[in-house]
């Protein structure tokens, strides 16, 4: 076991390295040049030479050759320090700290919320197959893997925001400043960032249910005289499970990803919307140390749910 | 003996896209008190489908539409299939062991919760009570070393081994009858002689019944006291098993009868197949099932319905015309 | 049990020997695939709206009533009229004509993109699953990398650095699609060539090349089949997300994404601008992924599950 989780960490350094080199090397061949982007805006208000340009190439260190800048990213990385922001005039790490507990804190609701959910649904439409729940939660399921996120976003703003004015229309508000603010504001983001992973769980629960509920070993729980209830959460949740944990790493992806449009379209401060800010920027520090963010969150992830499988499916051996 | 099972005129149908599938039509046998009996026939032929219609097991497309299952004084099929009386039968007094030892226990849960649950279940045995019993049951069954491998899981034990756990949770709740659909099919033919004798012991000592559901009729040969013979959903000849044996009267049985080895029979014999494949059981035409196979057929057979069970004496039935 | 994998064998020699393919008999599948694949109303519904969505796109200059990119500022944000059946835009452009415009967007970014990620992505799996060793490690180290950032950052930061337009656009999201080709192609290869017929073909003296696509690529293609509509949804949603962040396609092209982020601002007087793209949108990805349902269903249930 130790040692399996030794190994899947040495292959998650070599991936995130990978991810490194390509990050910071696709990052410089986006077109522009981020100084100048940022200049054209201090330039108009008349305070900045050429002079000044290049002595602040040299204090971001872009002067220097590009291996040498990727080192030193490397380097600063491993002194917790991620760079500073050309557009923000900010340390990166600093950055982070201020938006990235708004992504988690919205990300983990709407996970936590769309796994269960999901798994629920599932659940239901499996066990009252063909009748009108199934047709309901699937139907429901359908949708939630068509529709547009971003798009829900505005239709559940103009719906609950501006017509029937029962939730405020965006922003952000920490749970720890105005849990009952913050938890109205959250509400619309979250139905956004866990549809999507809700249906697709959904839909796997209820076919992995469907492929369980026909095993012998479930003949045998029922030749047992056992409750239909007992049966269901006893012998065919656990192993119908098996296959949705694959689906976690996946969901993650679809949160985080998703989370980037429903920031961007409430107005929320978060790692997303900074993202799609950068992007505009051409502030390649911020967009290659979020990147870097998300791709080992999604690491770690997958290594947990690769662990979690032996908890829940005691053949899998870790050699 | 008194009669402890007595299932008269069973029809179980399947609804399929291609048409109705008679798997069990029109079939009565009875068990006695500490009985062992056998059922035997091809693969196909009705006779897991008839045990599982006992238990009332049978899911959609599948249906009970006709007969009677009589167990102490009750009509089981009274009783819905998810009924308090119907689950409180299963397992606590009919209770049924599967073909394949290696998918028919749940491999997520230790051996010791499989064994545990039905005795909280039907004994309301407290969970150390339970554990205490599931530790006998595992040693009586001939595990070793049962107290540690109680929290093991089904994938490290043998198919031999998972059969006998089967047998330990079959018996754990003292049942009336234990079915056994084909228990000892998929396992190598040292390991099926140790299981079968097993089994009669442990039958013996907890008084109950057993049905032997097998295709081979070798099988039962030593242990069943009667045997049903059966042949695309119909029972066509029963009798003890002596009289099986010993006098076969439906072409079916002989047939079945000639390919297997014998030790009390002349040197050189032949084993014989039965020509042909089991029908189709699809809108099933009324006459004679076995009679396009049968080596004894008359012109009758091809165009009128096979007889009923005809008694021919001695406890021996056949349904077949009289020659 | 020996016996029937040399008689497997010897039928599956005597078969290559005598030139039979290995078809496998083509008229009863095809007979339950029709019945399997048509008999639902879900299906029958993507169908149909399929059709409608080539008929729209190949026709759209006959079908649009206004110029779907010259506005008339004088008619800017119109309500809903009988000139102007969902209104118009900002620009006083006509919103149904630019809708009509968007499916030719939508299906050419989905066509194009899975056209592309799909021949790479099989390539590369079936390579890594075939060859195995070094081969597979480097091609799929290299997926896993791509594979550790959630699809849509993937594709918004190539399309970034690509600097949009409906090429780019392309580019970004058949690159950020490779990897789920590979990987699953990798995994189907893997499985197809331990088959006996590979073994038997082999011990004839076929070639790499011959194997590969003669024998597994065509054993693969149902479940390649099913993926590539089931990904077509998931393409056509992207490019609308990359769109309404404004890296996608740009204006004055008519995307349903954008369109929905122009309409945004207008939300309180005119929804309809951004409600309508937003429908369209949602339609044909229904379409698509009951179309990709019913094609598992009737080609392969046993992927049910796994796609």
């Amino acid at each position: 076991m130790a040692a399996y989780i030794i190994r899947r960490l040495i292959s998650g350094f070599i991936i995130l390295a990978l991810v490194t080199l390509f990050v910071f090397f696709v990052m410089r061949l986006l077109p522009g040049d981020p100084l100048i982007i940022f200049m054209g805006r201090s330039v108009s208000s008349g305070n900045m030479s050429m002079e000044q340009l290049e002595n602040m190439r040299a204090e971001y260190g872009l002067d220097k050759p590009i291996m040498v800048q990727y080192l030193n990213w490397i380097k600063g990385i491993f002194h917790g320090d991620l760079g500073t922001s050309i557009h923000y005039h900010e340390k990166v790490g600093r950055l982070m700290l201020e938006r990235f507990p708004i992504t988690l804190h919205l990300d983990i609701f709407s996970l936590f919320i769309g796994t269960f959910l999901g798994v629920m649904l599932g659940i239901a439409a499996a066990i009252r197959r063909g009748t009108w729940v199934d047709t309901l939660a699937t139907g429901f399921a359908n949708i939630g893997i068509t529709i547009p996120v971003f798009w829900l976003g505005v239709v559940l703003m103009y719906t609950l925001g501006l017509k029937l004015r029962l939730l405020p229309i965006a922003g952000y508000t920490s749970p720890f400043d105005d849990f009952w603010m913050s938890t109205r504001q959250a509400i619309m983001p979250v139905i956004c960032l866990s549809i999507t992973s809700m249906a697709v769980i959904a839909r796997q629960m209820r076919s992995s249910m469907l492929e369980v509920i026909k095993q012998d070993y479930v003949r045998t729980a029922w030749s047992k005289g056992l409750k239909e209830r007992v049966i269901i959460f006893r012998h065919v949740l656990k192993n119908s499970l098996i296959p949705i944990v694959t689906l976690l790493g996946l969901a993650i992806g679809i949160v985080v990803g998703g989370s980037v449009l429903v920031e961007t379209v409430f107005a929320i401060p978060g790692v997303g919307r900074l993202l799609v800010d950068s992007i505009f920027a051409q502030d390649y520090v911020v967009i290659q140390s979020s990147i870097l963010i998300i791709a080992t969150i999604i690491i770690v992830v997958n290594l947990l749910v690769d662990i979690s499988y032996g908890w829940l499916d005691p053949r899998i051996r870790y050699s | 003996m008194s009669v402890l099972l007595d299932v008269k005129n069973l029809t179980t149908q399947f609804n399929t896209e291609a048409g109705i599938v008679k798997a069990v039509n029109d079939v009565s046998f009875q068990l006695n008190e500490q009985e062992i009996i056998g059922l035997v026939g091809e693969s196909g032929c009705g006779k897991s489908v008839s045990q599982l219609s006992v238990m009332q097991l049978i899911s959609a497309p599948g249906k009970i539409t006709n007969g009677e299952v009589n167990f102490e004084g009750r009509n089981l099929l009274d009783y819905e299939s998810n009924s308090d009386e119907m689950r409180a039968i299963r397992g606590g007094k009919i209770a049924m062991i599967f073909q394949e030892p290696m998918t028919s226990l749940n491999p997520t849960l230790t051996i010791g919760r499989q064994l545990t649950e039905m005795l909280e279940l039907h004994l309301n045995m407290t969970k150390e009570a339970a554990r205490e019993r599931a530790v006998e049951l595992l040693k009586q069954v001939g595990i070793s070393g049962a107290e540690s491998r109680l929290d093991d899981y089904p994938h490290n034990f043998s198919g031999g081994m998972r059969q006998r756990v089967m047998i330990a949770i079959g018996l754990s709740c003292n049942p009336r009858i234990l079915i056994a659909d084909e228990p000892t099919t998929a396992l190598d033919v040292t390991t099926q002689a140790q299981l079968l004798e097993l089994m009669k012991d442990m039958v013996s000592k907890y008084n109950a019944s057993l049905v032997i559901v097998t295709h081979n009729l070798g099988v039962v040969a030593r242990y069943a006291h009667r045997i049903y013979i059966m042949y695309a959903g119909n029972i066509v000849e029963s009798g003890t098993t002596e009289e099986i044996f010993a006098n076969p009267q439906h072409p079916y049985t002989k047939g079945l009868l000639k390919c297997i080895p014998r030790l009390d029979e002349e040197k050189g014999r032949k084993l014989v197949p039965i020509e042909g494949l089991p029908p189709n059981l699809i809108n099933m035409k009324s006459s004679c099932a076995f009679a396009p196979r049968c080596s004894e057929r008359l012109e009758r057979c091809l165009t009128e319905a096979a007889p009923p069970l005809r008694d021919i004496g001695n406890g021996h039935y056949v349904g077949c015309f009289e020659k | 049990m020996t016996d029937t994998i040399t008689d497997t064998m010897k039928k599956t020699e005597n078969k290559i020997l005598s030139g039979e393919s290995e078809a496998p008999p083509v008229v009863s599948e095809w007979r339950r695939f029709r019945r399997v694949f048509f008999q639902r109303k879900l299906v029958m519904f993507g169908l149909i709206v399929f059709v409608i969505l080539i008929f729209t796109a190949v026709f759209a200059p006959l079908l649009a009533p206004h110029d779907p990119y010259r506005g008339d500022l004088a008619n800017s944000l119109v309500p809903p009229n009988s000139d102007f059946l969902l209104g118009t835009d900002i620009q006083g452009r006509d919103t149904l004509s630019r809708l009509i415009y968007g499916t030719r967007t939508a299906l050419l970014v989905g066509f194009v993109t899975v056209a592309i990620a799909a021949t790479i992505g099989n390539v590369l799996g079936l390579m890594a699953g075939f060859f195995g060793k070094a081969v597979a490690m480097i091609i799929m180290r290299i997926m896993d990398t791509v594979m550790c950032f959630p699809f849509l950052i993937f594709a918004l930061v190539l399309a970034a650095v690509l600097g949009g337009g409906i090429q780019n656009v392309i580019i970004a999201l058949s690159i950020s699609l490779i990897p789920g080709f590979a990987r699953v192609m990798n995994g189907l290869t893997l499985s197809i060539k331990e088959n006996d017929y590979i073994l038997a073909e082999r011990s004839m003296g076929a070639s790499n090349f011959r194997i590969m696509f003669k024998h597994i690529l065509p054993n693969a293609m149902p479940t390649m089949i099913v993926l590539i509509t089931l990904q077509l949804g998931t393409l056509i949603l992207a490019e609308a997300a990359l769109s309404f962040l404004g890296i996608g396609i740009q204006p004055p092209g008519a995307a349903w994404g954008s369109m929905i982020n122009d309409g945004y601002r207008f939300l309180l007087t005119n929804p309809i601008l951004s409600f309508a793209p937003g429908l369209a949108i949602m339609i044909v990805v229904f379409a698509f992924n009951m179309i990709g349902d019913g094609l598992r269903d009737a080609l392969d249930p046993r992927l049910r599950g796994l796609l």
